[in-house]
């Protein structure tokens, strides 16, 4: 018994791994949240796209720190705010089809990041910890930033809950009721530019999508409440964290992408033995 | 916190002057005049294509006009939120995870504010409207898991707790099997007992004659607009449908028009 304790006890007896629990929690939970309007919008390629194009902003605050981790955060805060508001313009006045749009500018603004960074002469460490997270590395600074963010954003998502429910799903009775569409939809892009900014440092750019995708598709198969959905989603987000950074620390693998492998599982699970509808069920 | 626009009560509930669409440069529609009064129920007619919803949409304040105006009581469009649109089924995303309750309370959110959540009245709201359209034991289910009938009374039940004054619907009657449609067009003899005014979109000739005071006949200019008897003429059936139409004469004297163009949705935007 006393052994079982301490397999689940152990790893936390350190700090960072504390803080690191922590902050993939509240990135799990806000990435979960965020991600069932991704999946009941169809965003998943753009919330890809966002994560790939902070890169460039990262990898410039970088060399103009000197290699300090400090502003970071804001750093990647500014280049997702500002490539998913353009993004939301390109697509409204579109003279190209808008996932197209999407695809120019993410793997150029991800090839422009790499750019960057290569100049760097410890390059491929600093790129794997921006690619895929670095858990381990969450200061307390980076803690206070991700709890203020994240509570920003699941803050925004409960006061305007009927207005993004009716903008999601019925565009024209949102402009019949005169409400300010466009204000809300810019509101809903930098509430996922925010999210992007607060999981970079957990899951990494190339990551994120999963964490936005895996647990709200997940949710979507066992709920027929958007409220629901969205608890349903945050609670396998932080299931899938916190066994994540177990998986990830007993058999030594990168956390990032033991909590996506945790949450896709979760998926398959879900994918064939929902009630009812799971593959299995029908097999019969 | 809304904007609310007053209403003249002696001006018409719907004025459209002289209104004219284009999309990328092709007239979708052209220089319409017609008003409605209070009450009055209207069928919209006209082959695929003709500009039924983008009219439907001009009107709703969705769309902007290309030149022309909107008069909603007479007042422009903007702040007005007593125009509900019902749009076709096959328009609407089903899976949507949301209830029939979550959907008739959609219509009352203006009402209820920004940061506020419904109060109980506004779900007294909503079940009295569901009750108008006797879906209120349905109230909990999946919007995915109603028949076409009950779909369709869902969103006239929006209309209803929206409290709007001016409904229109998008092709309501398509692919209903004919108790379905009695029930709607038994609603609609209700909203006309409360005032409400309904333009339909619709294939249907035959039901535009016999259920509607006044026959909208439209293709991309309006090329008739009256009661039934005056409007549904050989002679303006076929200046609108053109060599679409083939009409038939019943033994009662009534014209329908076999629409072989018609059976699929209408084309958008």
């Amino acid at each position: 018994m006393n052994n079982l304790f301490n397999i689940f006890l152990q790893p936390f007896s350190y700090d960072f791994m504390l803080r690191g629990l922590a902050a993939s929690v509240i990135v799990g939970v806000v990435c979960a949240v965020v991600g069932v309007y991704v999946v009941l919008r169809g965003m998943a390629f753009f919330g890809d796209a966002l994560a790939h194009a902070v890169l460039p902003g990262v990898a410039l605050g970088y060399l103009l720190s000197g290699g300090s981790r400090d502003t970071l955060f804001w750093w990647a805060l500014g280049a997702a705010v500002l490539v998913a508001l353009a993004v939301g313009r390109i697509s409204k006045h579109a003279e190209i089809r808008e996932d197209t749009a999407i695809g120019i500018l993410f793997a150029s603004m991800f090839a422009l990041g790499i750019a960057l960074i290569s100049t760097v002469r410890s390059y491929s460490v600093d790129l794997s910890h921006f690619l895929f997270g670095n858990v381990l590395g969450v200061s307390t600074r980076d803690l206070v930033l991700t709890s203020v963010f994240g509570g920003v954003v699941l803050l925004t998502i409960f006061l305007f809950y009927k207005e993004f429910l009716v903008l999601s799903f019925d565009p024209v009775l949102a402009a019949t009721l005169r409400l300010p569409s466009g204000l809300l939809n810019n509101i809903l892009l930098v509430l996922m530019a925010l999210t992007v900014s607060v999981a970079m440092q957990t899951v990494g750019v190339a990551l994120m999508v999963a964490m936005l995708v895996t647990p709200a598709a997940s949710a979507s198969l066992l709920t027929r409440r958007l409220w629901q959905g969205m608890l349903v989603s945050a609670a396998i987000g932080a299931f899938s964290a916190v066994t994540g950074l177990y998986l990830s620390y007993y058999f030594n693998i990168v956390s990032g992408s033991a909590i996506v492998l945790t949450a896709t599982a979760i998926f398959l699970l879900v994918f064939l033995f929902q009630p009812r509808r799971g593959l299995v069920w029908k097999k019969r | 916190m809304y904007p609310r626009t007053l209403h003249q009560p002696d001006q018409p509930i719907l004025d459209v002057l002289h209104l004219s669409v284009s999309y990328e440069g092709r007239e979708a529609l052209e220089n319409i005049t017609f008003h409605l009064h209070a009450g009055e129920r209207v069928a919209v007619v006209g082959p695929n294509g003709a500009g039924k919803s983008t009219l439907f949409k001009v009107v709703a304040g969705v769309l902007p006009p290309t030149s022309g105006e909107v008069k909603i009581s007479g007042y422009g469009p903007r702040g007005h939120i007593c125009i509900a649109y019902v749009p076709q089924r096959s328009q609407v995303d089903w899976r949507f995870p949301a209830s029939v309750a979550d959907v008739v309370m959609m219509g009352r959110i203006r009402q209820v504010g920004f940061f506020r959540w419904p109060h109980r009245a506004d779900w007294d709201t909503v079940h009295a409207a569901l009750e108008a359209v006797d879906m209120n034991s349905m109230a909990n289910r999946q919007i995915g898991e109603l028949s076409g009938g009950q779909q369709q009374r869902t969103f006239l039940a929006r209309a209803l707790a929206q409290e709007a004054e001016l409904v229109l619907l998008d092709e309501p009657l398509n692919g209903l099997d004919t108790p379905s449609q009695e029930a709607i067009l038994s609603l609609l003899d209700k909203l006309r007992q409360q005032k409400i005014t309904v333009m339909v979109a619709t294939h249907d000739l035959g039901q535009a004659a016999s259920r509607f005071d006044r026959v909208m006949l439209l293709n991309h200019q309006l090329v008739r607009f009256g009661s039934p008897q005056d409007v549904l003429t050989s002679e303006n059936l076929l200046r609108a449908y053109g060599g679409h139409a083939q009409l038939i004469r019943g033994a009662d004297g009534t014209t329908t028009l076999a629409d072989s163009c018609c059976d699929g949705e209408e084309e958008h935007e």
